[in-house]
């Protein structure tokens, strides 16, 4: 019978998939981040119809589906609408090692949150509706780390 | 418009680190799922498969797994989520016109690679990626939304993991069955607060397949006692981005919920037992809310009265859920063979009395973006 699946050597072939890619970044987050690297500046785009603002901005209104072309200068502050104190290490993955604090800020003049980390306070006195400002990164290459973090306004 | 049954099922055990490759794994889950309808591979004329191929590190895995699901000399297509939508398209082949037995089988290797690594490809490369977040760091967030709007607390949490852990000391195929409290889960690790580790589901290896039949069909190929029916269905996405959502809010589950509840003639009162995801705790009573069994906003209190219990008024994951066993895929056709086991009276230890119609509920994406939503009965 089947006696044989019991007792055979188990062989396991470690992998490891490295392909590159280029992704074109488009010209709604493309000028976005443009206005993030150079000018230091959150920008957010507002629906023609509804007038939702989007921070990050998108091509097309998600309730309307309308083509959104008119941008706001966000003030770069905003208010914690939750947040998780992270524990575990990731080190391929995590920007900085745990503890560390990623939250959702819902952004001052924009309807949506903005996913980022929190920092600059202690990761236990972080609550849901603390006042946060963004923190730039001094040397800036037009990613989302261009927001260093966001940090509680004193 | 013609109806659509369940006419055999067929999953392995969930485990960590199964010796099976997927390949073996499908193969199994086919070969029950043909031994519990009392059929022959000829009898099913298209595969639809479930799987992802990240997690497999190989692309169009199901081209992989055409034998083995029964597929050769036959046509395959792939559902890339959860096994509820795989259940939606296999339907939908039937319903076309053009198929008239349909296996759909879902396949998961969990163990073979890293839930974090995979689950951050997930989201934007172009946004949120870089930051590292994963399945469990977006589900902390979404956790500590719920508490905020809700008043939960991380006590009623752990009981949703206590009920499960202990359900699944009664289903043979589940992974990590405990007799567990709620000190315990309080005390385990805190992984990502508010969510420790006794919160978070076990990603474990396995297969499971379901053979779908026309009501012609079924009628020829199957008994009275082995046919449930799939009454309705229900699916709706939310924005991808967790910043355009409320994270508290379950609205694409209430859309799904009214459809399936309105196309199968049903209201959440009429459901004798539900299966609904529970990845980590704090998901079954929010979605609960979603589904309509209470209002928003009182899932956790409910939880902590017993109402969810197995002998409670709607017991909900007798499995143990996701909770005790979570082959990513695979999950939500787990959870509908679970409630075909449930209906056909086979569900041994665990089986509620009497159970006429069933629930099941799958979801897609981070935080739950999508949502399938079946009731299916005798």
């Amino acid at each position: 019978m089947a006696g044989w699946k019991d007792e055979v050597e188990e062989i396991v072939f470690p992998g490891k998939i490295c392909v590159p890619y280029s992704w074109t970044v488009g010209s709604t987050l493309s000028k976005w981040y443009v206005q993030l690297r150079d000018d230091g500046e959150i920008w957010a785009n507002r629906c023609p119809s509804c007038g939702r603002v989007y921070v990050p901005p998108k091509i097309k209104c998600i309730e309307c589906y309308k083509d959104m072309n008119e941008w706001v200068k966000l003030p770069g502050t905003g208010t914690v609408e939750t947040y998780t104190v992270v524990n575990y290490h990731e080190p391929s993955l995590h920007p900085k090692k745990p503890p560390f604090v990623y939250g959702v800020i819902k952004m001052d003049g924009a309807d949506t949150g903005l996913v980022h980390l929190i920092d600059g306070v202690a990761p236990e006195k972080v609550k849901v509706g603390m006042r946060v400002k963004a923190v730039l990164a001094k040397e800036r290459d037009g990613h989302i780390t261009d927001i260093k973090h966001f940090k509680p306004i004193a | 418009m013609e109806r659509v049954a369940v006419i055999g099922v067929g999953q392995t055990k969930y485990q960590q680190g199964k010796r099976e490759t997927f390949h073996e794994l499908v193969y199994e889950a086919a070969s029950k799922a043909l031994k519990d309808t009392d059929i022959t591979v000829e009898d099913i004329d298209n595969v639809v498969s479930v799987s992802s191929d990240f997690w497999d590190g190989r692309t169009i895995s199901s081209m992989a797994i055409s034998d083995a699901s029964g597929a050769f000399n036959k046509d395959i297509s792939t559902v890339e989520g959860d096994g509820t939508f795989g259940v939606l398209y296999g339907m939908m082949r039937i319903l076309s016109g053009s198929f008239g037995t349909t296996m759909v089988v879902a396949h998961h290797k969990g163990t073979e690679s890293n839930m974090n690594g995979i689950t951050n490809t997930s989201f934007d490369p172009l946004v949120e990626r870089r930051l590292g977040l994963d399945a469990l760091s977006s589900a902390a967030l979404q956790a500590r939304r719920y508490m905020h709007t809700s008043g939960a607390t991380e006590e009623q949490f752990a009981m949703v993991s206590v009920k499960n852990h202990v359900n699944a000391t009664r289903n043979p195929f589940a992974t990590v069955p405990m007799e567990i409290t709620v000190e315990d889960v309080m005390n385990s690790a805190m992984l990502a607060s508010p969510l420790k580790k006794l919160d978070c589901s076990p990603v474990c290896d396995g297969a499971a397949a379901v053979v779908l039949a026309a009501e012609r069909n079924a009628k020829k190929l199957s008994t009275n006692k082995k046919r449930v029916w799939l009454n309705g269905v229900g699916h709706c996405a939310d924005a991808y981005r967790l910043g355009d959502r409320d994270l508290a809010d379950t609205r694409a589950l209430k859309k799904a919920a009214k459809k399936a509840y309105e196309m199968a003639g049903v209201t959440p009162d009429d459901i004798d037992v539900a299966e609904v995801y529970d990845a980590f705790s704090y998901m079954e009573p929010l979605w609960l809310e979603g589904l309509g069994f209470c209002e928003d906003g009182t899932g956790p209190e409910f939880e902590e009265r017993g109402a969810f219990d197995f002998g409670g008024k709607l017991p909900v994951n007798p499995s143990g859920g996701r909770m005790s066993a979570n082959p990513v895929q695979v999950a939500g056709l787990a959870a509908v063979i679970e409630c075909v086991l449930q209906l056909r009276g086979e569900a041994g230890r665990r089986q509620v009395r009497g159970a006429e119609k069933a629930l099941a509920h799958g979801i897609n994406g981070m935080c739950g973006q999508s949502h399938c939503v079946w009731i299916l009965g005798k």
